[in-house]
Order: structure tokens, then C-alpha cells, then sequence
């Protein structure tokens, strides 16, 4: 039995039927085609699929879409504005945080959330708020310096 | 003229699409009017399959069509192993399994339906009738002459041996005055790329065209091996292996989910599409090492090892997969590592078991090997009391290069003792061995562990480089190998802008799509840069040889009067006669030049001569716990040799995350089976692999030592990292607990296994246990 789900995606407004038992993920990739969110595994481990939800980072492959209505929700397809990419996205292109590049949307929208809670993290800060996004690529070095590089970024808009 | 291209830091060309969310991964891929496909898989892990019967899934509500074992073996033989040996026992892997399933997550039945979810409904609807036989799961047992076999039809487990000898190994133990032993087991582990498989398998029937999309690393084998398989010509099959998610090995092989979604789309003449779980990765796609090794060692005195002696049983698992039967065959070539030990006896022994088949996995049997040594010449030490840089120094190879050792490779170069040296520098090697002593008195038990590895790579048998330029002077460059977050796009786009003298960013890489780029073996074995980067550098000496005749008809000079330099073909002594690369290209295309065909295009195949042999040493400091068992790794610093670097920028990403999964295997990941068969480690949940919390950053340099095997000077870096970490962590660990008289503990170091070591330790020695015990950190 489909239920109707009103949601906020990226700006826009998005209604559809979708079955109760469709996960958030599959709804935002194959209902929306936004494929840029991704799913590494099936037990939430792996937090590729991670985005925003009325600004909390969730893992969209452990809620379901039914769950998600009415909700406001950034996808890694929602982060630049006007053609101008997010500082983190310059920050992972910049600080070569990413490899294969599956699990750098869900990383990038995980530390947005931490950005946003902590504007200036430390290392260790950055560390833990990552800890549930696994990166089989770049052994991580990589991605602190990303968010340390955004971090700044940000710190450096704000303060003008 | 702006600084070469090669060796810059350059960012990478692939990344705009992939932090945006642009990419194209094989999930991503939707044909209009897909079908979806699930399997149902064994849950016995050796078991009588008596019955499969699909009835119950076909009447699901949008399920299409299913198939069975026996079906599929019309059709199609067995999934392929591209090795062969000499008395190599070869076992067919059946597509699905018929009669038998021999490990869990076997495939038994593949359904298709019009969505994902009522794919998976109708896989759990597959009826099977088992009778469990008892599983073989211990290599060493499945050795033993009235062990359960695997297969049948074989009079026992071992699927291979062989023995290497050199020198007289029996009197350098003779003539020893230490004999040190040591077994060592190198745990199965599960490679993990963050993308799970998938195929996408589309048939255009007027065509007679067969479409794969696939997370392949070597789409163009997968090519030649579906065709085959599925008795069709090779210019019929077109794979694309699209943005690939990562995949360490484990996306070599050819597995039974591609031919099954061929055969669907064959038949269906509809699209059909399969996406791997994450817990079917666990059983389904190859694992990585499981071997126990014994080793023995013959030193003098002053530590100089005279003889080397190393049984390796490899645990295959079931089957054979695509590369598998020469995996430990690294392992020997490289068991005595960077160092002269002339006297050497290596055997191997592969053995069958009921698990899920090993494959090539990130270092894919060089791990294994550095491992044996490394632990080797740090026991050694420690029987003689020896600082393990020092047993090092006196064992390296010296040269002269090419140099021959005794497990039958042939080293192309190496400076082992600089790379070395630059590790104990930036560690602060002497200054960290105070340190550490003062801490112990104050109960804080901190390691320092080196790993002086050996590397091989640059696999042949050859590959395809090509480069096109056209009328407008832009380059394309086509390349038969498939990165899948290696950064060839940018690699070898700095490689052509160098050689054509163009901007980096004139410069267009493709690859990955075998109707794209005509030929290629793939990306595996940290072969890219060393076989293709030849390939692509030696096609554009091609192209720049016709360019140099149309620049000479252009300026009307003969062509040895001509330099080119600054993009620009000049007269010598009157460079205002000249003309650029573009003007060049340009008169390629509209007119004819007396003795040079139309176009500028050439393509290249390089041959690997032989093998290059990158190495390095990497120092690893963690501080243990006493009272937890917990290892921390507070510092870690690696330098390798991967001859001439393209990029330091990408080579330094190779290296942090290969260092990752080293110390994952050091002390964290292990795929545990229980005596039944089951993986119990079966999901992210309880297999674990290393967070950002886990790790330090990385101190990573390197030294050059180019190779004389191919025009780039250029060895390998894909696997560097993992092969010295382990070792490195491992060791490190060891030293930490040397006061506690603890020799060694096989990995994972989890800390349970630390904390128990320590604990069986105070038991044994109860007059330690004051030390330990005492004070640590603050409390």
C-alpha cells in the first residue's frame, strides 16, 4: 500500500507515492535520480549514503522514506551554490582527500554537520566526528586536511 | 618554458564530477525497462545440494525469469582461472552450484524481477534441499590424509605444490650459530573497496551487440573472457567499467553475477542489472591472504643471515578464482626480501578448503612475504641482541643490479640502506630509542617497529597506450588500463603534456570502456604507471616522429634540422622559422604531406620486459596499553622507492591509504570462519576496518631509484604502503611488549589478544609483574 510523502530535496519540493518499506536512499535515487548519494553497505556502518536532514547528517539507508516526509534534505547534489562549489568540496579537491570518490559525498555531507557544530575542530575533532564514515582509499590523512582546509575557508568568509 | 608537468603536484582532473555527486558508477546506470536480479546463496559451507527448485519464485509477483545450476552449465562451463600450472589441480567453479556447494554464499539460483526489492522477495523464495558434510576450514588440517576433501574427484586438499631452492640451505643452518623459528600466521581478510560489485548487461538483439557495464579493473579481459564464455565474437561484447568505487584486487575476476546477467540479457532481451550487498560482498567476492607460514633463519653472530627456510600453506579456499593459484607464488619470490641470503629453501603448499576462494588482494602475496622476513630479521635480532636497523644494514643487497636472488627474481635497482636511512632520520630513530627507555621506567610501554620491504610489479604482459591530436592541437589519450581512484586521468595527462609540450588541462584521458580504447589489460599489481604510463609516453614519441615530418614539409626543412621545444617545431639557428604543435596538427588533417599518411594519431603497446621492484622502509611507533591491551599508533613514517614519482600529490595518497590497510591487518581485520564453515565476521558490524579515529597522519617521503625496465623510470606505489605497514605495526608492537618477554602474537593485535598475551606472560613470569602492573600513564 503506497503512501504519499511531501518532501523538501535541494530547495525543491517533491511529492510522490512510494512504498513504506522504500529507504530515504533508494527514494533520493531512484524516485529523484540523484545518484550522488551512495550505499557501501547494509548495516549503517559505512555512512556513504549520509546526508542532511533538517541540517543533521543521517544515514539515508536507515530511514525510511515515509519516515523522511516533510523534511528538509541536502544531498551532495545541494552543496554548491550558483555554480560555486561548498568549501569542502574545494577542500577535498585541493587537499587530494578523495580516490575512487564512493564514500566522498556521504564523507563530505558528515562534515558539514561537524563544520557547522564546531567551526574551527582539531584534528582529533575532525577524527571523531568522521568516525562513522569509512574511507577504504586514502587512510584519511587526506580528508583531515580537506576539512582543515574548508575549516578555514569558512572561518576566513565569516570574519570578513 | 613552465616546469614539466611530470613530477608536479597537480590536482586531480577526475575529482569536479566526484565532490559534486556527478559520477558515474555502475549503480548509477539504469537502461530503460531494467530488470533487477538477486541470488539465493548456500548457507552450508560444504553440503549435498539435492534440489533447487525455482517454482515458488517464478510466481512471485514481477518476477521474469530465474535459472539453476544445471541450466546454466548448458550454457556456460565454469567461471574462469587464468592460471595454469604443472600438476595444478583445477576444479571447475560452476556458475551456480549443481550437486555440491563447496563454500558459504556459494550461488545456487538467480532470479530476475521488475524491481530490486521483489528480486530479493523471490531469491528467498528459491527452494534448496541440502545434506551438510562436514567443512574443511583449517588449511593445515585439510592437509592431513583422512581430511574431508573439497573436491571429490582430487585424492586430497592440496591443489599445489612447489619447492625453490637455492644454494646449499641444509649446511647454512649446519654451520649457523643461531637458528631462530617462528610460525606466523598471515590472516584471511576481506578487501572491502566501499563500492560493492555490480554489472549492468544490456542486449541490442538487431545489433547482436551485448553491453556490460561492470565495476571491473580490467574491463577489456572481462571482454575477451564473457565472449568466450558466452560463445560470442569479441567485437560483439562492448565492457564499460564506468567510475569504479575502489577495488584492491578484488575486481579482477570474472564472477558467476556477470555471466548470469549476460545470460538473462541474452535471453530476456531486456537490461538486467545487479547490485552486490554489502553482505554478499563478505562471502561472495574473493577475500585476501590466509596463509600460516613457518619460517627459519640461520644467522651469525653479528647477524648476518646465511640461510632462509619457508613453508607457506596458502588457504585457496574452495575455488580457484581468476588469478589465484599464482598469489603465493609472490610470496616465495620474495620471502628472502631486499637482502642477500643465498642460501634459500622456499615450499608452497595451496589447499583447498570450504571458504569463500582468495584472490588477489592489495599486495596479493608480496604482504605475506615481506611479513615472514620482516618478523624474521626482528627475531633475529632480538635472540642476538642486536638493534633490528642494524641486522638490516648488514643483510642488505648491495648490488650490482640486475641482481638475482635466491627466491629466482630478478631486482632491477634498489637502494635499500638509503631509504632506510632517510626513515631512521625523519623518525629520530636514536633519540625515540631513549625515549622509549625512559618510559619503561616509568610504565609506559612504547614499540618502534621497521619493515625494510621489498615490492614487485609492473605485470605484463603488456599494454595499450594511445594518443590522438587533433585539428585543433587538443589531445586525447587512450590508455588500456582502468583506474578506478588511482588518478590516471591526471597521471598520464602530466606524462603527454611533457612529451607534446601542451597544457595539462589540453590534455583528455580516457578510459575503461573497451569500444573507446581498442586494447588493454587493466589495473592491477601496480602496474598502471610503470606498463601503461610506458605505453602512452612511447605512443607519443610515435606522434611526435610524425609531427616532426609535417613540421618539415611545413617549414621546408629536412627533419634534422628541426628541435622542438616549447610546443613549437623551429628551424635550428633561425627559430623564427617556426611552427606550433597546432599549425602541425592542423596540416594533418587538411592537407597532404609527401610521405606521411593523414591524421596524428599513434598507438603504442608496451611490453614489460620484466618485473621492477620498488621498496622502501617504513617505522611504525605505538605505545600499548598493559592494562587494556590496547595499541595505539602515535606515529608513522614511511619512505619509499617507486623509482620516478609523476605526481607526488597522488604517489603520497597511494601510500596513506595502503598504509591503512596494513595497519588493518595488523590490528584490526580478520575474516573469521568457525569450524562449521559460517564467516562470522559476515558484516561491517563485526569485521573492522580502520576509522579516521584509528590512525595518525602519515609522515611520507621518497627516494628515487628509477628503473632501467621502461622509458619512465618508473616502478609502482599502489601496494607499497600495505606491504610495509604490517610488518612495520607488527614489529612495533612486539618491541613494545619485549619486556614483558612476549616473542610474538599473530595478528589482528587486537586488545584481547595484547591483554592476554601480557596476562599468560605475568603468569609465566611473576616477577614481571611489578613492572607492568605498576604505574602508567598519569594514574
Amino acid at each position: 500500500m503506497n503512501r504519499q510523502v511531501t518532501l523538501r530535496v535541494n530547495g525543491v519540493t517533491q511529492q510522490h507515492s512510494v512504498e513504506p518499506r522504500l529507504l530515504l536512499v533508494y527514494y533520493l535515487r531512484e524516485v529523484l535520480g540523484l545518484t550522488g548519494t551512495h550505499v557501501g553497505c547494509d548495516t549503517s556502518q559505512c555512512g556513504a549514503c549520509t546526508v542532511l536532514l533538517e541540517g543533521q547528517a543521517v544515514k539515508s539507508c536507515t530511514i525510511l522514506a515515509v519516515q523522511a516526509d516533510g523534511a528538509e534534505i541536502t544531498t551532495i547534489e545541494g552543496l554548491a551554490r550558483d555554480g560555486k562549489l561548498h568549501p569542502l568540496q574545494t577542500g577535498f579537491w585541493e587537499e587530494h582527500g578523495l580516490q575512487c570518490g564512493f564514500c566522498t559525498p556521504g564523507m563530505i555531507m558528515a562534515a558539514c554537520q561537524l563544520l557547522e557544530r564546531i567551526p574551527d575542530p582539531s584534528e582529533a575533532q575532525i577524527r571523531h566526528g568522521l568516525a562513522g564514515n569509512l574511507c577504504r582509499c586514502t587512510g584519511y590523512h587526506n580528508i583531515v586536511r580537506a576539512v582543515q582546509h574548508a575549516a578555514r575557508k569558512l572561518l576566513e568568509t565569516k570574519q570578513r | 618554458m613552465a616546469a614539466p608537468a611530470v613530477g608536479s603536484r597537480i590536482k586531480r582532473r577526475e575529482d569536479p564530477r566526484l565532490i559534486t555527486g556527478t559520477g558515474n558508477y555502475v549503480e548509477d546506470v539504469t537502461p530503460a525497462g531494467t530488470l533487477y536480479m538477486a541470488l539465493a546463496r548456500s548457507p552450508h559451507a560444504h553440503a549435498r545440494l539435492r534440489r533447487v527448485n525455482v517454482k515458488d519464485a517464478l510466481q512471485h509477483p514481477g518476477v521474469v525469469a530465474a535459472l539453476t545450476g544445471p541450466e546454466v552449465r548448458q550454457i556456460v562451463d565454469s567461471v574462469p582461472c587464468v592460471v595454469d600450472f604443472p600438476d595444478l589441480k583445477k576444479p571447475k567453479w560452476p556458475v551456480l552450484a549443481v550437486d555440491r556447494v563447496r563454500y558459504v554464499g556459494e550461488a545456487v539460483a538467480a532470479v530476475v524481477a521488475t524491481d530490486r526489492a521483489m528480486a530479493v522477495d523471490a531469491a528467498s523464495l528459491v527452494q534448496t534441499d541440502y545434506l551438510p558434510l562436514t567443512a574443511v576450514t583449517d588449511p593445515e588440517r585439510a592437509l592431513r590424509p583422512r581430511s574431508t576433501r573439497v573436491h571429490a574427484e582430487f585424492k586430497d586438499n592440496q591443489a599445489w605444490y612447489s619447492l625453490t631452492e637455492a644454494g646449499d640451505v641444509d649446511s647454512a643452518f649446519r654451520e649457523a650459530h643461531v637458528v631462530v623459528k617462528q610460525r606466523l600466521v598471515n590472516q584471511r581478510l576481506i578487501p572491502l573497496a566501499m563500492e560493492t560489485r555490480g554489472v549492468v548487461a544490456q542486449y541490442h538483439a538487431a545489433s547482436g551487440l551485448l553491453t556490460v557495464w561492470s565495476t571491473s579493473q580490467n574491463p577489456h579481459q572481462l571482454k575477451s573472457q564473457l565472449a568466450a564464455l558466452l560463445g560470442l565474437p569479441e567485437n560483439q561484447v562492448r565492457v564499460i567499467a564506468p567510475d569504479v568505487g575502489g577495488g584492491f584486487g578484488s575486481k579482477i575476476d570474472v564472477y558467476c553475477e556477470e555471466i548470469l546477467a549476460c545470460i538473462f540479457a541474452l535471453r530476456l532481451g531486456r537490461p538486467v542489472k545487479w547490485i552486490e550487498e554489502r553482505r554478499e560482498n563478505f562471502q561472495g567476492t574473493i577475500h585476501g591472504r590466509d596463509q600460516v607460514d613457518y619460517v627459519e633463519v640461520a644467522a651469525q653472530r653479528d647477524g648476518v643471515i646465511t640461510g632462509l627456510k619457508v613453508k607457506v600453506i596458502a588457504d585457496v579456499g574452495a575455488y580457484w578464482g581468476f588469478f589465484s593459484p599464482a598469489i603465493a607464488t609472490s610470496t616465495i619470490g620474495l620471502a628472502t626480501g631486499c637482502y642477500a641470503i643465498p642460501n634459500f629453501r622456499g615450499e608452497l603448499y595451496e589447499v583447498f578448503t570450504n571458504k569463500t576462494p582468495v584472490d588477489a588482494y592489495r599486495g596479493a602475496g608480496r604482504p605475506e612475504a615481506a611479513y615472514i622476513i620482516e618478523r624474521a630479521v626482528d627475531l633475529v635480532a632480538l635472540e642476538l641482541a642486536l638493534d633490528p636497523a642494524e641486522v638490516r644494514r648488514k643483510n642488505f643487497i648491495g648490488g650490482p643490479f640486475p641482481y638475482a636472488t635466491a627466491g629466482g627474481m630478478s631486482f632491477d635497482s634498489g637502494n635499500y640502506r638509503a631509504a632506510l636511512d632517510k626513515a631512521l632520520q625523519s623518525a629520530g630513530y636514536q633519540r625515540r630509542r631513549s625515549e622509549q627507555k625512559r618510559l619503561r621506567q616509568r610504565g609506559r610501554y612504547q614499540g618502534i617497529g621497521l619493515s625494510s620491504y621489498i615490492e614487485l610489479c609492473a605485470i605484463g604482459p603488456w599494454e595499450m597506450g594511445a594518443v590522438r591530436v587533433d585539428a585543433a592541437g587538443k589531445v586525447t589519450v587512450l590508455t588500456g588500463t582502468s583506474p578506478h581512484g588511482q588518478g590516471e586521468e591526471t597521471t598520464f595527462a602530466q606524462i603527454v603534456a611533457d612529451q607534446l609540450q601542451v597544457a595539462v588541462e589540453e590534455v583528455a584521458v580516457q578510459h575503461g570502456d573497451t569500444a573507446v580504447v581498442p586494447a588493454g589489460i587493466g589495473t592491477y599489481g601496480s602496474r598502471t604507471t610503470a606498463v601503461g604510463g610506458s605505453a602512452v609516453l612511447n605512443a607519443c614519441l610515435l606522434v611526435k616522429e610524425k609531427a616532426f615530418k609535417i613540421a618539415s614539409h611545413l617549414l621546408q626543412v629536412p627533419e634534422d634540422r628541426l628541435t622542438f621545444a616549447q610546443g613549437t617545431f623551429a628551424v635550428k639557428d633561425a627559430p623564427d622559422r617556426a611552427v606550433t604543435l597546432a599549425k602541425v596538427a592542423a596540416q594533418a588533417y587538411t592537407g597532404s604531406v609527401p610521405g606521411a599518411e593523414m591524421g596524428l594519431e599513434a598507438s603504442a603497446y608496451f611490453e614489460a620486459p620484466n618485473l621492477v621492484f620498488p621498496f622502501g622502509t617504513h617505522v611504525a611507533v605505538v605505545e600499548v596499553d598493559p592494562e587494556t591491551g590496547e595499541v595505539k599508533l602515535v606515529r608513522y613514517v614511511a619512505v619509499d622507492d617507486a623509482g620516478n614519482i609523476i605526481n607526488p600529490l597522488t604517489a603520497e595518497g597511494q601510500v596513506h591509504g595502503g598504509i591503512a590497510q596494513g595497519v588493518g591487518q595488523a590490528l584490526m581485520e580478520a575474516a573469521v570462519y568457525d569450524e562449521s564453515g559460517q564467516l562470522v565476521t559476515g558484516t561491517l558490524m563485526d569485521y573492522a576496518i580502520p576509522a579516521a579515529e584509528d590512525l595518525p597522519l602519515f609522515e611520507t617521503a621518497f627516494t628515487v631509484t628509477p628503473t632501467p625496465r621502461n622509458p619512465l623510470g618508473a616502478k609502482g606505489i599502489g601496494e607499497a604502503g600495505t606491504i610495509g605497514a604490517t610488518p612495520a605495526v607488527v614489529n612495533a608492537v612486539m618491541d613494545a611488549l619485549a619486556p614483558f618477554g612476549i616473542r610474538h602474537i599473530d595478528m589482528p593485535l587486537s586488545p584481547e589478544r595484547v591483554w592476554r598475551a601480557i596476562q599468560e606472560s605475568a603468569k609465566a613470569r611473576p616477577a614481571r609483574r611489578r613492572g607492568p602492573s605498576a604505574r602508567r600513564r598519569g594514574s
